[in-house]
């Protein structure tokens, strides 16, 4: 009998250990997002291995930037600013788990991405609950912060969204390029292409264009040359091209090789030097597309963001490098405006965030947490970049 | 008496877990972040201890298994959405359940039925190509929102639901395991031609088993989309199903009790590799590779905790017991 309540006990006492085990790593947060100590934490959570870690590493590498430049200046409200930086591995429950952890744990005011859409809205629900701000810098599907009825009230974002690039490549495409009628071949797999398609046939149909014709591929297609030969028959002006770079590079390549001369738009998805090595020089001419901002762009504020991240990495910056660094400073900026050092503060310094000045644009926050800002159209010449519009 | 006793010390486990965890979280010590680890472990107990009656009991190589993860987690979060307004969430949370566990099921059968006619790698190949077709329809159907998924399901899920829903499952498993059905099981693993000479119908013990574990992996999708609130197409891929098969794998074939502390172990090993970025996969990769080479049936071999010193210890006790 005796035995038996001690076999009992040690039964329980591993049953225990276990529970304490993945328990262990608990500790009281701060809750709420409140400071504390010397340093304002700011939390990361980005896609930095996975499917899209190349979005998530070029946005670290903006935002560090920024705030290094932030902290070298002083930090903001007196106080340096630390990075706590996790990775998702691009994926939606990990986001979330994250997001918990940042704020329940480690006691962030604000958080920083994801990159993708996806990935960023599974931190949403976190955040309105914890009453801390998720600030995204390139998640540009339509219903990421208003669906249309309903205001996620802490999330924001900084860059436009996926029909607005629609819209403005139809206006640019009628107004600039005088075109009157368009094909569009567009990626049956994902629904950035199928997004920016639709807006573009509307707002084209607006301005009294018309769509001679409709083609369709599939993310991971190389050969293109049965949809690219349907098209050549037909007669059009301009060729509309939402895809991404790995794509729409090869189609380029084929299309000129048939001799389809016409004008290729596209959206940021073309933004890549991948591109190029796709394409080739001789068959990147008369291509445009939308972008966050451009590398030729005259703006001093732009000249010296791509001369120091040269110096810094030796390279470039991209679309999201820029985009991270705008998100940075964006987020310090807020920050020091608060009104006081808690989640909620910082939410209405964000929402009612006025002409801040970033390297891919100035903008206001509207009432849905969308920045009202202009888009920039790139025009290539033999695969680089010679002409850039901002339009909005 | 004795069976009472038994059966309370079976369930010893189960209430000891619930009460630690409810406590821990009443003291404030299991905050969000740990709480959504313990879910993640909770729905991998559920998924690959359905995939282990599969593939450990049963002998039937499965790499499918996040295909009916994702019926389910579709069906749930589905209901959850359009019905939650109507009949309440919590209502709408359990028809969700039920009704995806009962598609997830369905699905198996009818995939069952064909395939489980192929043994070995064939049977492999068929099953994830299922899986794709599945992940396919999904990302193509206009009602599951195509790439970007289903957001803003109603989070119901509390410690409760994950709780219940695990003990549900492995309670079930348990025992159909030790039913005849399940020894009919075992012995088409064991030998598919002696089991047919004893009178043992092979292919329906088969799809039986398929089925069963389909159902239960339909739950831990419901559960799944419940806990985590958004669900997209290319969270249920190829990977998701090599993750499952990981743990049984590492846990041992035929073991629940070993799926179930894989279960902990790989997210404790996840969870503090999340840190440190860079090396994190080359070091979890590297931790399954060192289990396997050491103990290469997994952790458990295709024994149970009760087969073990401390179930050695329970057995004696309870002879004393008998002897007093």
């Amino acid at each position: 009998m005796n035995f038996s309540r001690r076999t009992l006990l040690g039964a329980s006492a591993a049953v225990a250990a276990v529970a304490a085990t993945s328990a262990c790593s608990a500790t009281p947060g701060g809750g709420g997002g409140q400071a504390v100590g010397d340093t304002i934490k700011l939390g990361l959570n980005y896609e930095l291995s996975g499917a899209v870690a190349t979005y998530g590493q070029a946005s670290v590498d903006g935002i560090t930037m920024a705030i290094d430049e932030v902290n070298a200046a002083g930090g903001v409200a007196d106080k340096q600013i630390e990075l706590i930086k996790y990775d998702n591995k691009s994926d939606a429950a990990e986001a979330t788990t994250l997001a918990n952890k940042l704020m329940t744990q480690d006691g962030v005011l604000a958080c920083m991405g994801p990159a993708t859409s996806g990935n960023f809205k599974a931190t949403i629900p976190v955040a309105n609950k914890n009453q801390v701000p998720v600030v995204s810098g390139s998640a540009t599907a339509d219903d990421v912060t208003w669906n249309g009825t309903e205001l996620q009230e802490y999330a924001f974002r900084i860059c436009f969204n996926d029909s607005f690039q629609g819209t403005i490549m139809a206006k640019f495409a009628a107004e600039n390029l005088g075109a009157k009628t368009a094909v569009i071949i567009k990626d049956n797999s994902n629904d950035y292409s199928k997004g920016l398609a639709a807006a573009f046939t509307e707002e084209f149909g607006n301005l009294g264009g018309s769509i001679a014709g409709e083609e369709a591929f599939v993310a991971g297609d190389t050969d293109f040359n049965t949809i690219l030969t349907r098209i050549k028959g037909q007669s059009f002006d301009v060729v509309y091209l939402p895809g991404y770079y790995s794509e729409a590079g090869l189609i380029i390549k084929q299309a000129r090789e048939l001799g389809i001369t016409a004008p290729i738009l596209g959206g940021d998805g073309f933004d890549s030097p991948k591109l190029l090595e796709l394409g080739g020089a001789a068959a990147l001419n008369d291509i445009y597309f939308t972008n966050h901002y451009s590398s030729i762009d005259q703006d001093p504020k732009v000249i010296e963001f791509i001369a120091a991240f040269k110096e810094k990495h030796g390279e470039e910056p991209s679309a999201f490098n820029a985009l991270g660094y705008d998100l940075g400073h964006f987020v310090a900026d807020a920050v020091g405006r608060a009104s006081e050092l808690t989640g909620s503060a910082i939410q209405q310094a964000m929402a009612s965030t006025k002409g801040f000045v970033g390297v891919t644009g100035t903008f206001d926050m509207d009432e849905h947490h969308n920045p009202v800002k202009t888009i920039v159209v790139i025009g290539l010449k033999d695969g680089v970049q010679d002409t850039s519009e901002k339009i909005g | 008496m004795a069976t009472f006793k038994r059966v309370g010390l079976r369930a010893l486990p189960f209430v000891a877990s619930y009460l630690i965890v409810l406590g821990l979280m009443n003291a404030g010590v299991i905050n969000d972040y740990v709480f959504s680890i313990i879910v993640t472990i909770c729905v991998n107990i559920i998924l690959a201890s359905s995939l282990n009656l599969v593939t450990g009991f049963t002998g039937q190589f499965s790499l499918g298994h996040a295909g009916f993860m994702a019926v389910g987690a579709y069906t749930c979060a589905l209901i959850c959405i359009n019905l939650g307004p109507v009949v309440g969430e919590v209502p709408a949370f359990l028809i969700g359940m039920f009704a995806g566990a009962l598609a997830a099921a369905v699905i198996g059968t009818l995939v069952g039925l064909p395939t489980l006619r192929l043994r070995g790698d064939y049977l492999a190949i068929a099953t994830l190509g299922m899986a794709e077709i599945i992940r396919v329809v999904m990302l193509n159907l206009h009602i599951t929102n195509g790439a970007a998924g289903l957001s803003g399901i109603p989070q119901v899920v509390d410690w409760n639901w994950v709780f219940l829903f695990t003990a549900l499952t492995l309670v079930v498993l348990w025992n159909y395991i030790r039913s005849s059905q399940g020894r009919r099981a075992i012995a088409v693993r064991e030998d598919e031609i002696a089991a047919e000479a004893i009178g043992v119908n092979t292919t329906a013990a088969k799809v039986q088993a398929f089925t069963i574990g389909a159902f239960f992996a339909g739950i831990g999708g419901g559960l799944y989309a419940s806990y985590f609130f958004l669900i997209k197409p290319d969270q249920f891929g190829f990977l998701k199903s090599i993750d499952i098969l990981v743990i049984v794998v590492l846990g041992g074939l035929g073991s629940l009790s070993g799926t179930v502390i894989a279960a902990i172990l790989l997210a404790i090993v996840s969870t503090v590799l999340a840190e440190f970025s860079d090396v994190r996969m080359i070091i979890y990769s590297l931790v399954l590779v060192l289990i396997m080479i050491f103990r290469p049936g997994g952790l458990m071999g295709s024994r149970e905790i009760s087969d073990t010193i401390l179930g050695r210890v329970f057995k004696r006790g309870k002879a004393t017991e008998g002897a007093l």
